[in-house]
């Protein structure tokens, strides 16, 4: 059998930024098709997402970006009738091998939301919620020191710090998606997905969680989804462009945007597709 | 589709604009070769006075430019288009300029003899000209080809202008007195050699346009 790294070897030639930043497998997917009842959303997508970079994922409304996301923490599970062919190896452990821990797998691969949607309770409750359930900590100190470090990791620390205990309902939605993104990085995840994270806040807010992505990726593999191009040419390091199901390319962002291999890439992102 | 609509008009207008700058260069270099050939000084002066349009359409491309990358946000061949005009009016307008520093040099040298020499300096001439208009033709037809063609022919204007340069150089050994007017002659044929540089960064861009290959510095 071919080791992961065989079996998704690159078909893009890495540009000089990504080439700097080459790094190692952390997401490797091979042969990935998925069923919504008889109707197939993904065929046979393969490709590697390199540790501590940005993937942005791009196309155009229902080609399965969001799906081929969902099926890298297993988020699909949860919807009747649905199946997955295929593999996908996060740090050469296949998720869906009989036997793989889910809720490790989600531990191990935190999720971030379109909407922000924090729970009705404090801000600290919100970002210890994780910690609590999955008893993570061992004391009062040592958890209030993983929330304010979720919070600072998430620039959200210095406006909240004074207001711990007001409820999460009282932030401004570009707060409360940074809060969504606090309480996922509390439990230490090692890849972050971002479904359309920006797509309801106003630029400054917008500008502050690309910024917040931007350093989150010294410690963090991120995988984003987005309607917006001009944000994934700004947030990522390598972009992919999904139509109607299939991956049409994976490319270093940069070459992506100026010279994409492919014609149908080069239709989409100048806007003469269709 | 309205907004790509938009997008398509204005690139269309772009390439319009940079077109029409090219076709001025072009004009003022056949103009200011016409005037040392001929020895007319009407012709000089015309070019002189016509450089203010040149400047005025690299102004209104480079606006052009800044409009679409602000209000567009081109990618992929839109942005290599846009990108090459911006980097393409400068050098159209600094042929321009080239063209009138050879019209300025015409109204000295129509107070002194004619020199042999012209005959030389007619062919580098229309070696330029022939160089600039297939350069805007291959920009035309985004051919990357006929640009790479192009820049193989800059070695001839490079082989006369040493030829020049030597002859000129020997006869004001020889003449000393004619050294003024074999030096303003001598500027004349830098310049021709300075616009077939030009015309090769013209289409070092087409190339990078039609390719995405950047070839600049490495022929």
């Amino acid at each position: 059998m071919s080791t992961p790294t065989q079996i998704i070897a690159p078909k893009f030639e890495l540009s000089r930024r990504a080439a700097l930043a080459q790094r190692e497998t952390k997401i490797a997917v091979a042969g990935l098709n998925f069923y919504y009842g008889r109707a197939q959303a993904l065929h046979e997508i393969t490709l590697s997402i390199p540790e501590r970079m940005v993937m942005a994922f791009i196309g155009p409304s229902g080609c399965g970006k969001t799906t081929f996301l969902r099926t890298l923490n297993r988020m699909n599970d949860v919807i009747p009738g649905t199946r997955v062919e295929g593999k996908v190896l996060i740090d050469n452990q296949d998720v869906y091998a009989p036997g793989a821990d889910v809720v490790e797998l989600r531990r191990k691969v935190g999720m971030v939301f379109q909407k922000s949607n924090p729970f009705p309770k404090s801000i600290f409750d919100n970002v210890a919620y994780g910690l609590r359930i999955n008893r993570l900590t061992s004391s009062k100190s040592e958890l209030a020191d993983r929330v304010e470090e979720a919070l600072t990791d998430a620039a959200l620390w210095s406006e909240v710090k004074d207001r711990l205990k007001s409820s999460a309902l009282g932030l401004s939605g570009g707060q409360q998606q940074r809060l969504c993104i606090a309480r996922a990085l509390a439990i230490r995840p090692e890849v972050i997905l971002m479904d359309e994270p920006a797509s309801a806040l106003d630029p400054m807010a917008t500008s502050k969680i690309e910024e917040l992505i931007f350093d989150l990726k010294r410690q963090y593999t991120i995988v984003i989804v987005t309607h917006n191009m001009q944000q994934a040419a700004r947030v990522s390091d390598l972009t992919a462009f999904f139509l109607l199901g299939k991956l049409i390319e994976v490319n270093a962002t940069e070459k992506m945007f100026t010279a994409p291999d492919e014609k149908l890439t080069e239709d989409y992102i100048t806007g003469r597709f269709g | 589709m309205e907004v790509h609509r938009h997008l398509d008009e204005e690139l269309d207008g772009l390439r319009d604009s940079v077109l029409r700058l090219g076709g001025e260069a072009e004009a003022a270099l056949k103009r200011a070769m016409h005037a040392l050939t001929e020895r007319d000084s009407n012709a000089a002066r015309e070019v002189l006075e016509h450089d203010d349009a040149i400047d005025e359409l690299e102004i209104e491309v480079d606006r052009q430019c800044v409009d679409i990358f602000v209000l567009r946000q081109p990618a992929a061949r839109d942005l290599r288009f846009v990108m090459s005009v911006a980097k393409m009016a400068p050098v159209l307008e600094r042929i321009g300029d080239h063209a009138c520093n050879i019209a300025r040099a015409v109204f000295d040298l129509n107070n002194e003899p004619e020199l042999k020499n012209h005959v030389r300096l007619r062919e580098m001439g229309e070696i330029a000209s022939s160089m600039l208009e297939q350069a805007l033709d291959a920009f035309t037809k985004n051919d990357a080809g006929a640009a790479r063609d192009v820049i193989k022919r800059d070695a001839e204007i490079n082989e006369l202008y040493n030829q020049i340069f030597h002859e000129l150089i020997e006869m004001m050994t020889k003449e000393p007195a004619t050294a003024t007017r074999d030096a303003r002659l001598l500027f004349v044929a830098k310049h021709l050699e300075r616009i077939g540089d030009y015309v090769t960064d013209i289409c070092e861009l087409t190339v990078y346009m039609a390719e995405a290959a950047v070839i600049k510095h490495r022929h």
